[in-house]
C-alpha cells in the first residue's frame, strides 16, 4: 500500500507492476485527467497545490480504510502537483486483488474519499487568460465537505461526494 | 500564546500570505483564531465557518488551543 504526492508525470505501467503479481486476477486503474471545459469555460491547464503533509497523511488513511473494508492490500494512490496540461493525469488509483469485486470497490472508495477530504486545490487556467480556484466561489462544488458540527464529535460530517472529473 | 496559522489556495490569496504566527489569549479556541483572521486586511473574504485542521487533523471550531499548534484554514478541497 502506498499513498504519495508526486511532482512528476504519473507512470501507469510502473504503478501496475508495483501493485500486481501472479496472485492477482484483477487490477483496476482509475485515472483523473485534466479536462478542457469546466462549468462551460474553456480550460487550458490546472495548477494543483496541497497542504502536503496533511494530504499525504489523509491519502494514507484512506488507503488503510479501503484495505480494512475490502481486504485489498495491493493499493497505490498517487496525486500529482504542479501545473498540468490538458489530458495529463492528475491522479491515479491502482488496486489489485485475486478477484475483481474487491479491486473495483476499493478503487472507487479511494477516489471518492480523496475528492471529499484530501486537502488539494486546483487553480484552473482559462483560455481567456483568467485563473480561478475551483470551489472558491459559492458554487455547488463547495458542498463536498463540511466543518464538523460544534456540538458533535470532531469528525468529518458526511458531505455529498462532489461530481466531476 | 502563539499558534501558527496556515492558509491555502483562495484563502492565502485573500490574506496575502500562506503562513503567519498569531498571538492569541490563553484559552482561545479555533473560533477565536478565525475571528482574529477575519479582522485582518482581506479577512472578510474568508467564509464565516471554514474547514479547519489542527496539527494536520480536521478539527471542530470549538476546540481549545494550548499554544504551539499548527492551525490550517482549509478551502473547499478540489483534488482529483
Amino acid at each position: 500500500m502506498r499513498a504519495s504526492l508526486v511532482d512528476r508525470p504519473i507512470d501507469i505501467a510502473s504503478l501496475l507492476s508495483e501493485t500486481s503479481d501472479e496472485s492477482c486476477g484483477a487490477s483496476t486503474v482509475f485515472l483523473g485527467t485534466v479536462r478542457d471545459v469546466n462549468d462551460g469555460r474553456a480550460v487550458t491547464g490546472i495548477e494543483y497545490s496541497a497542504y502536503r503533509t496533511m494530504a499525504e497523511r489523509e491519502m494514507s488513511a484512506i488507503a488503510r480504510e479501503a484495505s480494512e473494508r475490502f481486504g485489498v492490500t495491493r493499493l497505490i494512490v498517487e496525486h500529482r502537483l504542479g501545473t498540468l496540461r490538458l489530458g495529463e493525469i492528475s491522479v491515479a488509483v491502482v488496486a489489485a486483488h485475486a478477484h475483481r469485486a474487491p479491486a473495483l470497490d476499493a478503487n472507487r472508495y479511494v477516489i471518492e474519499e480523496l475528492k471529499r477530504r484530501v486537502p488539494i486545490w486546483k487553480l484552473e487556467h482559462y483560455r481567456d487568460g483568467t485563473r480561478e480556484w475551483v470551489g472558491a466561489g459559492s458554487g455547488k462544488r463547495e458542498r463536498g465537505i463540511e466543518t464538523p458540527r460544534e456540538e458533535g464529535e470532531a469528525s468529518l460530517a458526511q458531505g455529498s461526494v462532489t461530481p466531476g472529473s | 500564546m502563539t499558534v501558527t496559522v496556515l492558509l491555502f489556495a483562495s484563502y492565502a490569496d485573500a490574506l496575502g500570505t500562506s503562513s503567519m504566527e498569531l498571538e492569541v489569549p490563553p484559552g482561545s479556541t479555533v473560533r477565536d483564531v478565525l475571528s482574529a483572521l477575519a479582522a485582518l486586511p482581506g479577512g472578510d473574504r474568508l467564509p464565516p465557518r471554514p474547514l479547519v485542521a489542527i496539527d494536520e487533523e480536521y478539527a471542530n471550531v470549538a476546540t481549545e488551543l494550548r499554544g504551539g499548534e499548527e492551525v490550517a484554514v482549509i478551502p473547499p478541497v478540489a483534488g482529483g
